[in-house]
């Protein structure tokens, strides 16, 4: 059993949890290794991915995980316009809430949206990004990405590179890293780095240089191209320079630095091309560790007791 | 039509209780004899006659109902949410018979038509409503209204509550062209450009809460641009629901040398801090946002020594819908009349405020600020009081409001004191 019901947030969330999931992930890991990908285990389970936002590679992720537990998936996709239009969150989950759905897998694109839901629901709420609050999800399979890598959470030092600020990647991140004792360094332009951040334990350093020396692993932030034209970044080159993870940069560590990125990359922006697809880079293996990650924490909340295997 | 609970007809005593004068400041020994909803006289407690009624009051304080000076009902224009007469029954189970009204309804209150309107709607209500007039025409921040003629109709102040003039020759006009009036001009201070998007006030609790954040110095930065403008053109202004340490310690220098600046703070900004809204409770959205701890305290630093002259309510009614939306879209504010007194007590007699200077936060503070005669019973005039329980510790729930709206942050919230009834003439309110 986790400790809650629901899975929205990994502020308080237990390590005991986090690596209960991380082993469950692991050997889901091996059951997408198999010629046959898929266990019975939530056979008659039916699991709704309501997302009021555009994530095709988070969507598509736990519709995977889903299908390879057998569970039945319904997708629904509103526009967050439709907010807008007058059309309350309410309403919205009302309707759903009639037709006695056990999980609920939501993107939104407002804070709080997740913990919103389970007001108003009965059924079991995952949440799938709320704004730039968190991603539990993503955080998860980047913590059993750096433990598949690692080994261990022992000493570890991991940096946080971007636009922290809008990042619902970053929030969760620190949460499970500082949960597992592992040292977090914060890198980005100050104003994309949130007011009083520091209280959650992690350091912060703009030089991206001294980032890299320091750090056994990296998680580099998508750069959303609409931050800038908006005074928040001036240029995509001045970025780069900046805080850019080029192949000159990496080229110049003198040591094994392991690369994350939560995806899409923007190649030649935050990370480069060649550094993306080079033995450091561990960001394919996120992917694949999302499907397995996020088929053990829908274990975990719908389906306790029953073995992986039958 | 708005009839009391209990009518007072004929002879009444209310027995018992403390009388305590905010006005003059004092107690007054015996008890208050009531004829038809008049004011008699004071009576001394062996007083007999076979003819009146005892309305016990033992172990209460009875004292002047309070002084809002800043209530949005929202007639015109949105009567789901509040009319004049929802909002005085509010008002009147809050312990309120006087409240000063924004003017931010839909059309604003920006012609002396509208102030008339306002006032002739109130006419037959047990509460004295006193209108605000807007600073500019449709609170568009570009042109000054009818100051003069809005005033003749009984316009006790002018603002844009709501919004911001952000013009500063806009502000410098105002505050210049309504010193002929004598009335204070109230300007809702936020720098729209750093308040930007944002929903709540920026701290480690806004980076907790993925939401964004509002600095305190949104706030500061207006007022002061505010109270420079004000001494140069040497008028007259409040500041309305401050909000942060930086505003008060600028209002706190500025009185050193002049009497021309006088502010309000909210029970809410005196009651929660930013950690309160982690459940991402939005009945605590509200503008300017509820601040940090450090914040709270100055608040309550600038009641203490007079640098806040009084508590209201900024009672800001929204429909469910709209409260009900997710955090990021739903409306900012949340109504007060309601629990004012016992929130704001809550929070105060915790920090050692007599109860005395508590009720003056409600009824001298704002009486001088706006300039508002008032006189605690006089013989042959209207009975005008409050008698409030201090030892009565409620839960408040979603039913104890007489508002058309519910979104009040206190739901949930043990508050200390209860107003029991407030009396206007012979209409009697009761809260049970």
């Amino acid at each position: 059993m986790l400790s809650n019901k629901h899975f929205i947030s990994l502020k308080d969330t237990p390590k005991e949890d986090i690596m209960k999931l991380i082993e469950t992930g692991l050997s889901f890991r091996e059951v997408l290794e198999r010629p046959v990908k898929k266990v019975p285990t939530l056979s008659g389970k039916n699991i709704l991915n309501l997302f009021f936002e555009n994530s095709t590679r988070t969507k598509m992720s736990f519709e995977l995980a889903e299908k390879r537990l057998s569970a039945d998936v319904t997708n629904f996709s509103a526009s967050s316009s439709s907010l807008n239009k007058g059309e309350t969150f309410r309403d919205t989950v009302q309707n759903i809430q009639v037709m006695k759905i056990d999980c609920i897998v939501m993107r939104h694109p407002s804070p709080g949206s997740s913990l919103q839901l389970t007001n108003f629901v009965d059924s079991i709420i995952v949440n799938g990004g709320d704004g730039c609050h968190e991603h539990p999800t993503q955080a998860m399979l980047d913590v059993m990405s750096l433990y598949e890598k690692f080994e261990t959470f022992k000493n570890l030092k991991v940096a946080i590179i971007g636009d922290i600020l809008h990042s619902r990647v970053a929030l969760s991140n620190i949460y499970a890293l500082k949960t597992l004792g592992v040292e977090v360094t914060l890198c980005g332009p100050p104003h994309l780095i949130p007011i009083g951040i520091q209280d959650l334990g992690v350091d912060i350093n703009y030089n991206v240089d001294e980032v890299l020396e320091w750090a056994d692993a990296i998680n580099v932030l998508r750069i959303q191209r609409e931050r800038m034209g908006i005074g928040l970044i001036p240029s995509v080159r001045e970025y780069r320079e900046v805080f850019g993870i080029t192949s000159k940069r990496i080229e110049n560590l003198k040591k094994e630095i392991v690369i994350m990125h939560p995806g899409p990359i923007n190649r030649g922006v935050e990370l480069d091309g060649d550094v993306a697809d080079s033995d450091n880079s561990i960001i394919l293996n996120q992917v694949l560790n999302g499907v397995a990650m996020r088929m053990s924490i829908l274990y975990h909340l719908l389906s306790e007791g029953d073995t992986i295997n039958d | 039509m708005i009839k009391g609970d209990k009518i007072l007809n004929g002879k009444w005593i209310l027995s018992g209780g403390k009388i305590y004068d905010p006005f003059k400041e004092k107690y007054i020994e015996g008890n208050i004899l009531i004829s038809d909803g008049k004011f008699e006289k004071i009576v001394n407690q062996n007083y007999k006659d076979k003819d009146v009624n005892i309305f016990d009051c033992e172990g209460k304080i009875i004292t002047h109902p309070f002084i809002d000076l800043h209530a949005h009902f929202r007639e015109p224009g949105r009567e789901d949410k509040e009319t004049i007469e929802s909002g005085c029954l509010s008002a009147l189970y809050g312990g309120y018979t006087t409240i000063c009204l924004m003017p931010n309804t839909e059309p604003p209150v920006d012609t002396p038509e509208l102030i008339k309107f306002i006032i002739d709607k109130s006419k037959e209500y047990p509460v004295d409503i006193l209108p605000i007039g807007a600073i500019t025409k449709g609170q568009s921040g570009k042109e000054l209204t009818e100051i003069g003629l809005m005033v003749k109709e009984g316009a006790l102040a002018i603002s844009d509550d709501g919004i911001p003039v952000e013009d500063s020759r806009i502000m410098r006009y105002a505050l210049e062209y309504s010193k002929m009036f004598g009335i204070p001009v109230i300007n809702h201070a936020e720098d729209v450009f750093l308040r930007s998007g944002a929903v709540m006030n920026e701290s480690i609790e806004s980076t907790k809460l993925g939401l964004p954040g509002s600095p305190p110095i949104t706030e500061s930065i207006m007022v002061s641009r505010d109270l420079m403008i004000n001494k140069y053109v040497k008028s007259r202004m409040h500041v309305p629901h401050i909000s942060s340490k930086e505003s008060v310690e600028l209002v706190r220098k500025y009185r050193e040398t002049s009497d021309e600046v006088t502010s309000e703070v909210t029970p809410h900004h005196i009651y929660f801090n930013d950690e309160s809204l982690s459940t991402f409770n939005s009945n605590l959205k509200v503008a300017p946002p509820i601040r940090s701890e450090e914040h709270r305290k100055a608040l309550i630093d600038g009641l203490a020594d007079g640098t806040i002259d009084c508590i209201a309510t900024d009672h800001a009614p929204h429909n469910i819908e709209e409260k009900e939306s997710d955090f990021m879209h739903s409306s900012c504010g949340m109504i007060g009349l309601e629990t004012a007194f016992s929130s704001s007590y809550t929070a105060l007699s915790k920090e050692k405020f007599s109860i005395e200077k508590i009720i003056s936060f409600f009824t001298l503070g704002p009486s001088k600020v706006m300039n508002i005669k008032k006189e605690f019973l006089s013989p042959g005039k209207q009975v005008e009081v409050v008698i409030i329980d201090l030892n009565k510790e409620w839960k408040v729930t979603t039913d104890d409001f007489k508002s058309k709206s519910r979104n009040s942050g206190f739901i949930g919230h043990k508050l200390k004191s209860k107003v029991t009834s407030t009396i206007y003439g012979k209409d009697c309110f009761i809260n049970q």
